[in-house]
């Protein structure tokens, strides 16, 4: 029990000190802009399928649930309004951040690992490069910018795959169909949706980041380091969406 | 900016009388019970190769790896051209390991880029005012250095072991070092390759007046390389000498290394 105790405080310390140095190198020059720029190709523009065909159920599902109730209520006009606020302000932010929390960590964390475990990252640092800076910050950067980039596509994905939703049972005009959303949405709405998926992109870097840098040695840990990786980001994410629910309650 | 500033002059290491690598008193423990190194005293004069043998698990990787600060040592005292290495900080410490090379043992070449750019990769940060016909230049000798220039376009995943060994020391060589740490060079070659590597690092010896710590178990490129030989054993030096006189050693241990 002490020692599990331990390990956690331990734990604890070392993420934040991990987390301490990132912001402390993020602003020393030199910048690693190439390998910035090819994180962001490989984390964004390489997981758009995968974001399109679940923001796309999302929205086309999400409109076929809650149709009847509205029905019922004879409330059918509001069902535009309802998926897209659902969309914005919780559902595609969550799904999105889940799905590259299971493909962006991991990934990362497998690809550190198996450069801790092989001595390339050991070779960056004795060649005079910094790997933290050349790895762990293009990559925690790119993620932050990412996954909101992600999410504002995921919720256009959804808002039309429940366009799709509407029109199975009713004749609806898609330019109908979007001004009604457009009337029901507030900027209040987006705002802090919007900036709660840059903590999302955030986590999901130095998660993956943390968990392959700190790999032990062996190949069984490049694996660890991957699952761990990608349990912790997602409760990770549970966590801060709700802080960040409290905390819009608290302020709006 | 550090680096360039360290490239093109080195204060302190011109000086041949002293010498370029001097450990004291090194301890090195992982864990409670685990005493790697127990007080290894070693120098390494400019100019000379330094072969270390001893057998596997004795500690030779990780001393090496005390040298450039990847290892903390636990106690001891490690200077590196004349400046202790505990005393430098982030900056000061990459300043010193840019004038060192270090080939791994497993070769470690960076999985996700092509031969081509793992020579590059370091050559393309330190010596930012190299026009890229030069940095072409310098990949193309430092692979026919080796042997490899035909592997140029390949991926580290379609090379043999022998050759990412091979790639290794190329990349290791290819920013001039001053002092070149060997973790076992001819280890998986044969024994035409490993007698071509052995050559290769006598001759950058000579030409570069580079300084050098041969950790192998090849007693061939021992003798061919050695200009003095160390053994470990039991985490301190166990005997020191050259390659005749340890081979001709009263120790029956020391004798052992040699048939
Ligand atoms: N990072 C580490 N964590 C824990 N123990 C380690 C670590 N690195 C090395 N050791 C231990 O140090 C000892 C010496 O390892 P080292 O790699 O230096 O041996 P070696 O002399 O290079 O052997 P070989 O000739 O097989 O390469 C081993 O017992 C190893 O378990
Ligand atoms: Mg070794």
């Amino acid at each position: 029990m002490v020692v599990y105790l331990k390990n956690i405080f331990n734990d604890a310390g070392n993420v934040t000190l991990f987390t301490a140095r990132f912001f402390k190198e993020v602003l020393r020059p030199p910048y690693e802009i190439k390998e910035f720029i090819r994180q962001c190709y490989i984390i964004g523009y390489k997981s758009l399928p995968l974001v399109a065909i679940t923001g796309f159920i999302m929205g086309l599902v999400l409109t076929l649930q809650s149709r009847p109730t509205l029905v019922e209520f004879g409330a059918e006009s509001w069902l535009p309004g309802m998926v897209a606020l659902s969309l914005i302000r919780e559902i595609a932010p969550v799904i999105t951040a889940l799905i590259c929390a299971g493909k962006i960590s991991s990934g990362i964390g497998a690809e550190l690992g198996s450069m801790k475990v092989t001595e390339q990252i050991d070779a960056m640092e004795v060649s005079g490069i910094n790997p933290y800076k050349y790895l762990v910050v293009t990559r925690i950067l790119a993620t932050t910018l990412m996954i909101p980039l992600l999410v504002v596509f995921a919720d256009g994905v959804g808002i039309l795959g429940g366009y799709i939703g509407m029109n199975i049972h009713s004749d609806v005009t898609l330019f109908r169909y979007l001004s009604r959303i457009l009337d029901s949405l507030e900027f209040l709405d987006i705002v802090p949706a919007t900036i709660k998926t840059f903590f999302f992109g955030f986590f999901i870097g130095m998660t993956g980041c943390y968990k392959g840098y700190t790999a032990a040695n062996g190949t069984e840990s490049v694996g660890k380091a991957a699952t761990s990786a990608v349990v912790v980001a997602s409760l990770t994410i549970f966590i801060i969406d709700m802080l960040a629910v409290q905390l819009t309650d608290l302020f709006f | 900016m550090i680096q360039e500033k360290t490239n093109n002059k080195n204060p302190g290491s011109a000086d041949s009388s002293k010498p370029v690598i001097s450990i004291k008193g090194l301890y090195k423990s992982f864990g409670k019970d685990n005493d790697v190194l127990k007080g290894i005293d070693l120098t390494v004069q400019k100019g000379e190769n330094l072969v270390v043998l001893g057998k596997s698990g004795s500690g030779k990787s990780v001393a090496i790896k005390c040298l450039v600060g990847l290892v903390t040592a636990d106690k001891g005292e490690i200077k590196v051209f004349d400046t202790d290495i505990s005393t430098l900080d982030y900056s000061g410490l990459n300043a010193v390991r840019i004038r060192i090379g270090f080939l791994f043992q497993n070769a470690a070449l960076y999985d996700s880029m092509s031969v081509r750019q793992n020579l590059e990769f370091p050559l393309k940060r330190h010596s930012k005012k190299l026009s890229s016909q030069e940095v072409d230049d310098k990949v193309t000798e430092a692979l026919v250095n080796v042997g490899l220039e035909e592997a140029i376009d390949k991926m580290p995943s379609e090379l043999s072991g022998g050759m990412r060994k091979r790639i290794g020391l190329a990349r290791t060589l290819i920013l001039k070092p001053e002092i070149i740490l060997y973790d076992e060079p001819t280890t998986g070659l044969d024994t035409i390759t490993s007698r071509e590597i052995s050559e290769l690092i006598l001759a950058i010896q000579k030409k570069n007046k580079t300084s050098s710590v041969i950790i192998t178990h090849d007693m061939a490129c021992a003798k061919l390389t050695g200009d003095r030989l160390v053994i470990v054993k039991d985490g301190v030096i166990d005997a020191e000498g050259s390659y005749d006189e340890l081979e001709k050693s009263d120790d029956a241990w020391v004798r052992s290394f040699f048939v």
